[in-house]
């Protein structure tokens, strides 16, 4: 049953604040808000984006062998995300199908992307919420409670208390924050060595890589993957004591940043023995990727299916800076399988921008309103930053099945080899009782284990081709005068399409879609919020400050746990006009020089 | 060993405002994660002998997160900077500078709000705020630099880089000229480097920094792509690749290296591996002021190419059949290396 949100009443009692910008996050988002401080609630948000660049507009005309260069530089933290996106796309447009090494080198660049960007999130960014110095500011009696209570795997981890584990998170000092932070340069050499550079690649074509595919590229990466391994057989159990002790210090902490189980993942890491990158064969291949697409729908899985999936795709407005595209030309009306395509649908979007004052009763935001369309209702999914949305549709489709990596129908089995110094592990991800913050952090955890252990499989089949003298990376091709082409991805936040159309030899349309616009979207069309806003409106209040000292650090829990891709913004007066004027003395980078 | 002070203990810290809210996607930030020569903690903790102390209010791993007005919040270190209670500060900016003139209202970008309308405060008026302030302004990355991808034709927002926007020969109140370090994203080491510079300049142990024409540090823009490529022996040989999977010179399939400064393929991506042409991607010239329009399409050869190449095509192959010649020889081992009873090295053996 889904938490209901209550609406904001008269007003009275009511605290307005705002983080703008919120840090720890990339890009530029706003969150607005309504708190109850009687009832220790966030009673009203709102999600804004202030920041607008107008990809959309700027590709018209231009040659569509140059999209994923251009795409790529849509975000900074995965932007090779859509620039393999982008290389799907054309692929199908073109209608080239790589060689398989060259898709076994964009998986193991990929999974590198994951490695790494997850890694840095999850120990620098979101961790800092969960480390010594941001509990004692805003629950000492949770600190406390730390401080006494024994980490259950400190066998596993080498951290005795869960107190410790807080402390190795604090910025800089920590100890475990700076060991992250080299993790997440040796996993972006990982990278380097497959797409050339991060985060805009160098490499990565339409038709396949230009990487050389020797002995020597599998060795150096392989060399790292199984350092992270050994990582990782520490950190899954670190972050499982962390975060289970939170549901045991804070009961009823389950509440926070919890939504209504609606998930998307569009499926990722194709398989080049069956992926010929057709539409007609879409939904075939779509279902032998190594992350399953899917929609999940209150536990239950709606689709596997990449057609339909697209399909579904429909693009709102409601609350942002744009006007309306109906009546405007539509450019697909069917889908090579002839299916009738929406006009709401990206292949058939138009970017019109009308930048305007803000305002909360009416447009707010930059970002639209995307939904997926049941038949019924236009949902608005979100990704949960991710990992939760694909674990959740692996799982359930119980297809992913390549020994270091099992799905069962209810959880999915990590199996990692023997590494220097510790033994063959098995980890399982269950699916959890809530779409909730703390849950979406675990699930990040989980899913590093499984991009390493897919990653062992393509580098034993991308090295098996090496061996065997198979060492063609690209593949020659030519661009249509007409076409249309789809790329579905999963960039390391989520859901991500790319839907370009083609004519005259040029890109007449071409629309991206990353998982943040779905998480960040605002009110649309029907009123119904975005996952942010209805996820932190659902959110009840732990921390134990005082309005005037009060950080938010659950609305910050809440936000962070969807790994969000742009700048933040919530405004605070409290009740009555009084604004709070209580600073802080600054920590973190500050002060800590010699 | 008595180590030099840089500066009196009590002097104040350096601060370091980093505005990321241009036109940008936060690779600059997220690439300088990735430096380690020297890398983020090394800076922030002064782990270099005589960096001074700094304090830094940086988006993207900031500590701070409280609510506007209230405890912690991020954004009041700038409004700080435009009041002068913190001197010194430099000024990072990220992403393009967006013509906010063009439209009739609203906010092609925004960074905080302003408390007396609610509205953002647009990224434009943070530098018209904070520039004069102060002790060096920084741009990072190509947008930042001259415009970058979203300064492309046809794009709505009228992007700029950071000297368009201020003027080409702005100085700060210290007489130092905007610097650029352009990239897409910047090379990790080649920013982390050029920020270590500024602070032991402020320190007072280096001199002006060292700039060229368009504001780039000269020890690192000096040279082009290609004088660093290691695929440039190819070329030499007029070897050109067909294909992308080649291990040849791409010049003929779309580099523009031979005309683009940029040291990637000599100082590798990060910790000397990866890189563009060198690793099997062509050079896109995502450092220059001309990128990305001059350019494009990016997978086409760079008309000036087709010239050179042929020329290198002709005398190559005649270098290629003498280099064969020789390669041969020398893959031949001298013949007093052998078994038996009798030394022919040419030493006599007194015995």
């Amino acid at each position: 049953m889904a938490p209901k949100t209550q609406p904001a009443g008269d007003g009275s009692g009511l605290v307005e604040m705002a983080w703008d910008p919120i840090t720890r996050i990339v890009g530029s988002l706003g969150i607005h808000t309504k708190i109850d401080f009687k009832q220790k609630r966030v009673a009203e948000c709102y999600s804004t984006s202030s920041v607008f660049r107008g990809y959309s507009v700027f590709m018209r005309g231009k040659d569509p062998r140059d999209a994923h260069f251009i795409t790529s530089r849509i975000c900074g933290i995965c932007g090779d995300n859509h620039a393999t996106c982008s290389v799907y796309a054309q692929n199908m447009a073109y209608g080239v199908k790589p060689p398989p090494l060259g898709d076994w080198i964009i998986n193991l660049g990929e999974s590198a992307e994951y490695m790494f960007d997850h890694n840095i999130f999850q120990e620098n960014l979101v961790g800092v919420d969960y480390c010594e110095k941001m509990v004692r500011e805003t629950n000492p009696g949770v600190l406390e409670l730390a401080e006494r209570t024994p980490a259950p795997h400190a066998g596993e981890h080498g951290y005795k208390t869960i107190a410790d584990i807080m402390r190795s998170l604090n910025p800089i000092e920590g100890e475990f924050y700076r060991e992250a932070l080299q993790v997440s340069r040796y996993t972006r050499e990982m990278f380097c060595l497959m797409e050339g550079r991060h985060v805009h690649p160098s490499t990565l074509y339409p038709g396949g890589v230009g990487t050389i595919g020797s002995v020597q590229l599998f060795t150096d990466y392989m060399t790292r993957l199984m350092r992270y391994v050994e990582f990782m057989k520490r950190v899954v159990p670190l972050h499982d004591d962390l975060f289970d002790f939170f549901y045991e210090a804070l009961p009823g902490y389950e509440e926070v940043g919890r939504r209504r189980v609606l998930l998307g993942c569009w499926g990722a890491l194709n398989d080049p023995e069956h992926c010929d990158y057709t539409y007609a064969n879409m939904t075939d291949w779509g279902r032998k990727m190594f992350v399953t697409p899917g929609v999940v729908v209150d536990g239950k899985l709606v689709t596997t299916d990449l057609t339909e999936i697209n399909l579904g795709i429909r693009i709102l407005l409601g609350s942002s800076y744009y006007d309306d595209w109906q009546g405007q030309e539509q450019f697909v009306t069917h889908d090579p399988l002839g299916n009738p395509v929406d006009p709401r649908h990206p292949w058939n979007q138009h970017t019109i921008p009308a930048p305007q004052k803000r305002n909360f009763d009416d447009k707010y935001s930059w970002v639209m309103s995307p939904r997926w369309f049941d038949g019924k209702d236009h949902l608005a999914l979100d990704t949960g930053g991710g990992p939760i949305a694909r674990l959740w549709a692996t799982a359930l489709a119980g297809l992913v099945d390549v020994g270091y990596v099992q799905a069962t129908g209810h959880s999915v089995v990590i199996n990692l080899p023997r590494t220097m110094t510790k033994p063959e592990t098995r980890f399982e991800w269950k699916i959890p009782k809530w779409s909730n913050a703390l849950e979406r952090n675990r699930a990040r955890t989980y899913f590093q284990a499984y991009s390493a252990a897919i990653a062992l499989h393509c580098a034993e089949k991308g090295l098996a081709e090496v061996r065997a003298g198979r060492t063609q990376t690209w593949e020659k091709f030519e661009v249509p005068d007409e076409a249309v082409g789809v790329g579905f991805t999963e960039a390391v936040r989520g859901v991500l399409s790319h839907h370009m159309v083609i004519r005259d030899g040029k890109i007449a349309n071409y629309h991206p879609y990353p998982p943040t616009p779905w998480n960040a979207s605002t009110r649309d069309t029907y009123g119904t919020p975005g996952p942010y806003e209805d996820a932190v409106q659902n959110t009840p209040i732990f921390e134990e400050n005082t309005p005037e000292n009060f950080k938010g650090i659950d609305i910050m829990r809440a936000v962070r746990s969807f790994d969000p891709c742009l700048p933040c913004g919530v405004h605070m007066y409290v009740g009555g006009g009084k604004t709070v004027k209580t600073m802080h003395v600054p920590t973190g980078l500050s002060g800590l020089g010699g | 060993m008595v180590q030099e002070t840089p500066a009196p203990a009590e002097d104040p810290p350096i601060h370091i405002l980093w505005i990321n809210a241009g036109l940008s996607c936060d690779g600059d930030s997220v690439s300088l994660t990735a430096a380690m020569q020297p890398s983020i903690e090394e800076i922030v903790t002064g782990a270099l002998p005589g960096l001074p102390k700094i304090a830094v209010h940086w988006p993207l791993i900031d500590f701070e997160c409280g609510p506007v007005g209230g405890a912690d919040t991020f954004i009041e270190w700038f409004f700080k900077g435009e009041r002068g209670e913190i001197d010194p500060f430099v000024l990072v900016v990220e992403g393009s500078i967006p013509n906010e003139k063009i439209k009739p209202e609203g906010y092609w970008c925004g960074f905080g709000d302003n408390p007396e309308t609610g509205q953002p405060i647009t990224t434009s008026e943070w530098i018209d705020r904070l520039a004069p302030k102060a002790l060096a302004v920084v741009a990072i990355g190509t947008c930042a630099t001259y415009g970058g991808i979203h300064a492309m034709e046809g794009n709505p927002t009228g992007a700029m880089g950071l000297p368009d926007y201020l003027g080409w020969d702005w100085t700060s109140k210290a007489g130092i000229p905007i610097v650029c370090v352009p990239g897409c994203p910047i090379q990790p080491d080649n920013f982390s480097e050029t920020l270590t510079y500024l602070l032991y300049q402020a320190a007072g142990s280096a001199p002006m920094i060292p700039l060229d024409d368009k504001l780039r540090p000269t020890w690192l823009f000096g040279q082009t792509v290609h004088e660093g490529c290691d695929r440039a022996g190819y070329y030499e040989q007029g070897q050109f690749a067909k294909t992308y999977d080649s291990p040849k010179c791409l010049v003929k399939l779309g580099c523009w290296g031979p005309v683009v400064k940029c040291n990637v393929p000599k100082r590798g991506w990060m910790a000397g591996i990866g890189g563009c042409p060198n690793v099997g991607g062509i050079c896109i010239a995502c450092t220059m002021p001309g990128f990305p329009d001059k350019f494009m399409p990016f997978m086409d050869e760079p008309p000036g190419a087709k010239l050179s190449s042929k020329a290198s095509g002709a005398y190559g192959a005649v270098v290629r059949r003498l280099r064969s010649v020789t390669g041969h020889t020398v893959d031949q081992e001298p013949k007093w290396r052998h078994t038996g009873e009798k030394l022919t090295t040419g030493y006599r053996p007194p015995w």
